[in-house]
């Protein structure tokens, strides 16, 4: 299977792999997937004062196309409202990335830790929002 | 094979081979062996009446003759297929449907390839049953529950003699002995095992072995099937023709393949002790650097009783496909299947009982003949490399250093 620049690049240089403080109240955490199915994704934002995406950071168990996508989001989020970040969707991240069509499901799980990250900020910070997702 | 450039790297063109179980090169000596019978010496080795046929016949005789000398057997013994798919379907299908009236059962194991697993299916739906073995953690059968599991309408016991994924050799003198005290015939996919371990098919109480030729230096396309004359094995054929092998199957053969099955095995015959002595130190020099360079990694399947030329390894926290991805200089292969629409991992190692987070991280490295120490010793390198790499990107590793149990946690399963 060839992948796309786009995607080794993500790959093999990824963006803003770390952790941040998850007590803190301005940042929030997105945990999602699971080790059986081979996939999991750790997406952390931090929203500053004006309610706009400081920072992200990413930590994934995956293939090379969790990484990736995990990897692209980080730098997606960073800069927007929490309602626009919600907005990301999965064929945004597949187009990108030019992921094979057994992929999709790496770029499903990357909006869904970006929805899962949001939530938990509003959650923390007593703000549900509408677009915070399940 | 690949190449390495002046600086002392493997080139990016040709990464470097460590999946012999999937396949081996032909060993040059065969090609070289195998080269006339396509140009000059072109007969059909079934025409009985020319000079061309004799040549042809001859080559073939003298390849069936290598063949059965490797495992013990009688050259009228030996029947060419296509290789070790079709002789698995020729003999698990052909004793069904001869002895099927009165014979009706087939045990076999949960950790066959697919292309037994899948013949006992289709016979499942023509009415036979079919008894799967489960494992042990090790990967070997137990050979209580293969007694348990013997009746008076079984036909036929298919074990293979090594593993594909784990390399592991299942006891097939103790097998063969409990088949054929029972008075069911014993047939084992033995194409992992052919000119890897020693193979007796009359020590071993063998009635029926699937060779395959790519899995042991000779060319793809070809095999080959055991089949016992004393006591009997009949079979009914699946393809029918012209009568040749012995009428089991029809079809002219393909002399140049025949020929290079044949030097093979004469290879793997006068080779195999020095062979398997030298991957051994090959294998135990690639564990020990991975295990002196990684904490948490886990071989899948028995050690001891396993072909020299495999390693299986869990490396946890850490994807299989994502870790092949970062190790594009090494031609490996994974028992993670996150390109397959079902996500499930490896089969083998669910029956060893492999949790699926593991099976996800798990590597199998295939040595073989053409395996260098050099090799070894950079594939250590990289793997290791790319494996921190990776943890230190893992949420999983994070947990884990924390000293957090994976498993308590509640996943959202997708």
């Amino acid at each position: 299977m060839a992948y796309s620049k786009e995607l080794i690049d993500h790959y093999e240089n990824p963006r803003n792999v770390g952790s941040m403080d998850e007590s803190e109240n301005n940042i929030g955490t997105g945990l999602v997937g699971a080790p059986a199915c081979g996939d999991v994704m750790k997406l952390q934002i931090k929203v500053g004062a004006d309610g706009i995406i400081e920072d992200a950071k990413f930590k994934t168990f995956g293939c090379g196309s969790a990484i990736a996508s995990s990897s692209l989001v980080t730098e997606w989020v960073k800069g927007k409202t929490l309602d626009e970040a919600a907005t990301i969707k999965n064929t945004d991240i597949a187009q990108e990335l030019a992921l094979p069509p057994v992929k999709i499901h790496c770029s499903v799980l990357a909006e869904d830790a970006i929805k899962a990250a949001v939530s938990d900020y509003k959650e923390k910070t007593g703000k549900k929002g509408n677009a915070a997702a399940e | 094979m690949t190449t390495k450039s002046k600086t002392g790297h493997w080139t990016q063109s040709t990464p470097l081979y460590l999946d012999y179980q999937a396949t081996t090169p032909t060993d040059p000596r065969v090609v070289d062996a195998m080269m006339p019978y396509w140009t000059d010496k072109f007969g059909n080795p079934h025409s009985r009446n020319h000079h061309y046929g004799w040549e042809a016949e001859d080559a073939v005789e003298k390849a069936r003759e290598s063949v059965a000398s490797l495992i013990g057997a009688n050259p009228k013994e030996i029947i060419f297929t296509s290789g070790a798919t079709e002789s698995n379907n020729l003999a698990i299908k052909g004793v069904a449907r001869f002895y099927g009236d009165k014979k009706n059962h087939i045990i076999t194991c949960v950790t066959e390839h697919k292309c037994v697993l899948e013949t006992c299916r289709y016979l499942e739906h023509d009415g036979f049953d079919v008894t799967y073995l489960h494992v042990k953690e090790n990967g070997l059968i137990d050979l209580d529950e293969l007694k348990a599991a013997i009746t008076d309408k079984t036909a036929i016991v298919s074990i293979m003699a090594v593993n594909n994924e784990i390399g592991v050799i299942q006891p097939l003198k103790e097998i063969g002995a409990i088949c054929r005290e029972a008075g069911v015939f014993f047939h084992t996919d033995a194409a992992q095992a052919t000119g890897k371990i020693p193979l007796d098919v009359n020590e071993m109480n063998i009635d029926l072995m699937s060779i395959s030729g790519h899995k042991f230096y000779g060319p793809m396309g070809i095999g080959a099937l055991f089949v016992r004359r004393k006591p009997r094995v009949r079979l009914v054929p699946i393809i029918h023709g012209g009568g040749q092998e012995r009428g089991m199957r029809s079809g002219t053969l393909p002399t140049p393949l025949v020929v290079g099955l044949g030097v093979a095995a004469e290879i793997a015959a006068k080779e195999m002790t020095a062979e398997a002595e030298r991957l051994h130190g090959l294998r135990k020099r690639m564990l020990d650097g991975l295990q002196s360079r990684l904490p948490e990694i886990y071989v899948n399947g028995d050690l001891e009783n396993r072909i020299p030329g495999n390693l299986n390894i869990s490396f946890a926290y850490v994807e299989g496909e994502g870790l092949m991805m970062g190790i594009k200089e090494l031609a490996v292969s994974s028992g993670s299947a996150c390109t397959s629409a079902s996500l499930e991992p490896s089969y083998v190692l669910r029956a060893l009982g492999v949790e699926e987070e593991m099976a996800h991280t798990s590597l199998r490295l295939g040595l073989g003949r053409f395996t260098t120490e050099e090799e070894v010793d950079y594939a250590v390198e990289r793997i290791a490399s790319e494996v921190t790499r990776l943890r230190e990107m893992s949420p999983l590793w994070d947990m884990a250093q924390a000293g957090i149990d994976i498993k308590s946690i509640k996943w959202a399963e997708h």
